[in-house]
């Protein structure tokens, strides 16, 4: 029962994270048909730019103007970058978000250098919220939920309440059409990808200290993050938050799951036979890999994804 | 090719295309298009599937990359962003409506306004009440996603999102392709009724259907340029010219 609890508590707070990455790329994919290979970048930029901030300021500060500085350099990106490779196809975006990738990397070795920074989770926030049974649930990750569910519901009544969240949505599907009818939709999609990459800034705000700030950060997340997006489908919203909630919870439960892969055909009345090095892992073994079995399951099973609407 | 100069043209066409070409990729679409609209007129373009009459239209709306010159109320507009162009009055209904099938049928309407400060100090000639009383339906069916219309809603709805945006010009890509013959006739209805408001229209069809009782003129396409411009009776008794490029 408890570690029932605490995993599924870890695993919504792992999973809102998560979302708040893959929404910026689902929006991304659904207005301009491209994958963002960079976007996990974005979210280490959001970790290094609060990092300093904080050296200077503090944490508090950075929380808001991180993610801002993170979605300008995105719209900047999308205005002076991606839109002139547009021009020649999306083998060019995707090659162009592919060097960004890279590019930002290095950037981020070159300034901060190839160990992790000490950006550490502000003392004020530092301690324990509440113990369940034995287990301490820290303040950070309550916090943590507390933006993400912020920000969920913001994302939720811009898209839906006001009018430039109506044309975005609109947008998404016929940007000809929007553009027929006299907005500027050029200037949509340069919101948008700031807007998106401004979101993945502020995931790596809060979780650069919650987990660790380094250069390999982007790659780590990034893989994560496309499998979320596969297993959700495509160009789905609702799908990226179901689909963030399942892999953080598979993740946080796996990790704490000692049996092993004969304990689990066991239960569905397989036995293994003895011996096997493979039998013998145990599920904690296993956890990293998990996401990516279940994203190559979807992709057999279910190519479009839990909901998505795309062929491609 | 067919002399431009029409004796009776008074003010400035409201559209005027010249030499117009077009290409998707390397093939050559459309060869040198000659037309204009006068103001308040309604004009059909002509012509069987695929010799160009869409293109024309997304052309003009900046959808296409050209070569020639367009000139909107004496302006040149080749070349100007497709929201700039809109901007400047020009209204498009393409051939697939392209309803947004999430939003509303309110919502859709609403999409169509293109300054909506100046919308709701009343500027423009139609609002949502105008529409909803051309067309009860709509008004029924305000809160229902625009996805679940039939067909014959969805071109009204799309018609009214394109009129909510004040155009003074409005090119319609076969609006009564599949339709039931009473509501395509509707269709001719109301397209006389937003040109009784001062509303040129350039209707694209593929059959002769409304296009002889409602237009002024017309222009017959074929294989990327036009083939025969002159008036429904004018058309009505060329038996050969009908025989060639339109009827199969």
């Amino acid at each position: 029962m408890e570690f029932v609890v605490i995993s599924l508590l870890n695993g919504i707070t792992y999973g809102l994270l998560l979302f708040m990455l893959s929404s910026g790329l689902t929006l991304i994919f659904s207005m301009m048909g491209i994958l963002n290979f960079a976007h996990a970048s974005f979210y280490m930029l959001g970790a290094y730019f609060a990092y300093q901030i904080s050296t200077w300021v503090g944490f508090w500060p950075g929380l808001l103007v991180a993610p801002l500085m993170v979605g300008v350099v995105g719209a900047l990106i999308e205005r002076y970058g991606l839109r002139r490779a547009h021009r020649f196809g999306h083998v060019a975006e995707l090659l162009f978000t592919f060097g960004l990738a890279f590019l930002v990397e290095e950037i981020v070795h070159l300034i901060w250098g190839n160990v992790a920074v000490d950006y550490r989770i502000p003392a004020e926030l530092d301690g324990t919220l509440f113990t369940l049974f034995d287990t301490d649930f820290p303040i950070y990750k309550g916090f943590m939920m507390l933006i993400s569910v912020g920000m969920l519901v913001a994302l939720y009544a811009l898209l839906t309440r006001t009018r430039i969240g109506l044309i975005i949505q609109a947008a998404l599907t016929k940007p000809d059409m929007v553009e027929a009818l006299g907005h500027n939709v050029p200037r949509i999609f340069m919101l948008v990808f700031g807007g998106g990459t401004a979101l993945a800034g502020l995931a790596g705000v809060i979780g650069g200290n919650a987990f660790i700030t380094e250069p390999g950060m982007a790659a780590a997340v990034g893989s994560i993050v496309f499998v979320v997006v596969v297993v959700g489908g495509l160009g789905s919203l609702g799908g990226a938050f179901v689909a963030s909630l399942l892999i953080g919870c598979i993740q946080t439960f796996s990790v704490g799951l000692t049996i092993s892969v004969t304990d689990v055909f066991a239960l569905i009345g397989i036995v293994l036979p003895e011996g096997s090095q493979v039998a013998r892992l145990t599920i904690t073994q296993l956890a990293p890999v998990l996401p990516y079995m279940l994203m190559v399951a979807i992709l057999i099973f279910r190519p479009r994804g839990l909901m998505g609407a795309r062929e491609s | 090719m067919r002399d431009m100069g029409m004796s009776k043209t008074v003010s400035t066409p409201v559209l005027q295309v010249n030499d117009l070409h077009a290409y998707y990729g390397k093939s050559h679409v459309l060869h040198g298009v000659n037309l204009h609209v006068n103001p308040g007129e309604i004009v059909c373009l002509l012509g069987r599937n695929g010799v160009g009459r869409s293109t024309t239209a997304k052309a003009v709306m900046g959808q296409v990359v050209a070569r020639g010159a367009i000139r909107f109320k004496g302006r040149d507009v080749l070349g100007m962003k497709a929201y700039e162009i809109a901007r400047l009055g020009v209204g498009y209904v393409p051939e697939d409506r392209s309803i947004f099938p999430d939003l509303t049928v309110r919502q859709n309407l609403m999409l169509g306004v293109k300054d909506p400060r100046a919308h709701a100090r009343g500027a423009g000639r139609w609002h949502i009440d105008d529409m909803y009383a051309l067309f009860p339906r709509l008004k029924e069916r305000d809160n229902t996603p625009g996805g679940v219309l039939s067909g014959g809603e969805q071109q009204m709805l799309t018609l009214c999102r394109t009129l909510m945006g004040d155009p003074d010009l409005i090119m319609i890509d076969e609006p009564t392709e599949g339709l039931a013959p009473k509501i395509v006739e509707q269709v001719g209805t109301f397209l006389q009724e937003i040109r009784k408001r001062g509303i040129s229209i350039l209707l694209i069809e593929q059959k002769l259907a409304i296009a002889l009782d409602i237009s002024e003129r017309l222009y017959l396409m074929g294989h990327g340029h036009i083939v025969f411009e002159g008036t429904p009776a004018d058309l009505k008794n060329n038996e050969a010219i009908r025989k060639e490029w339109l009827e199969v």
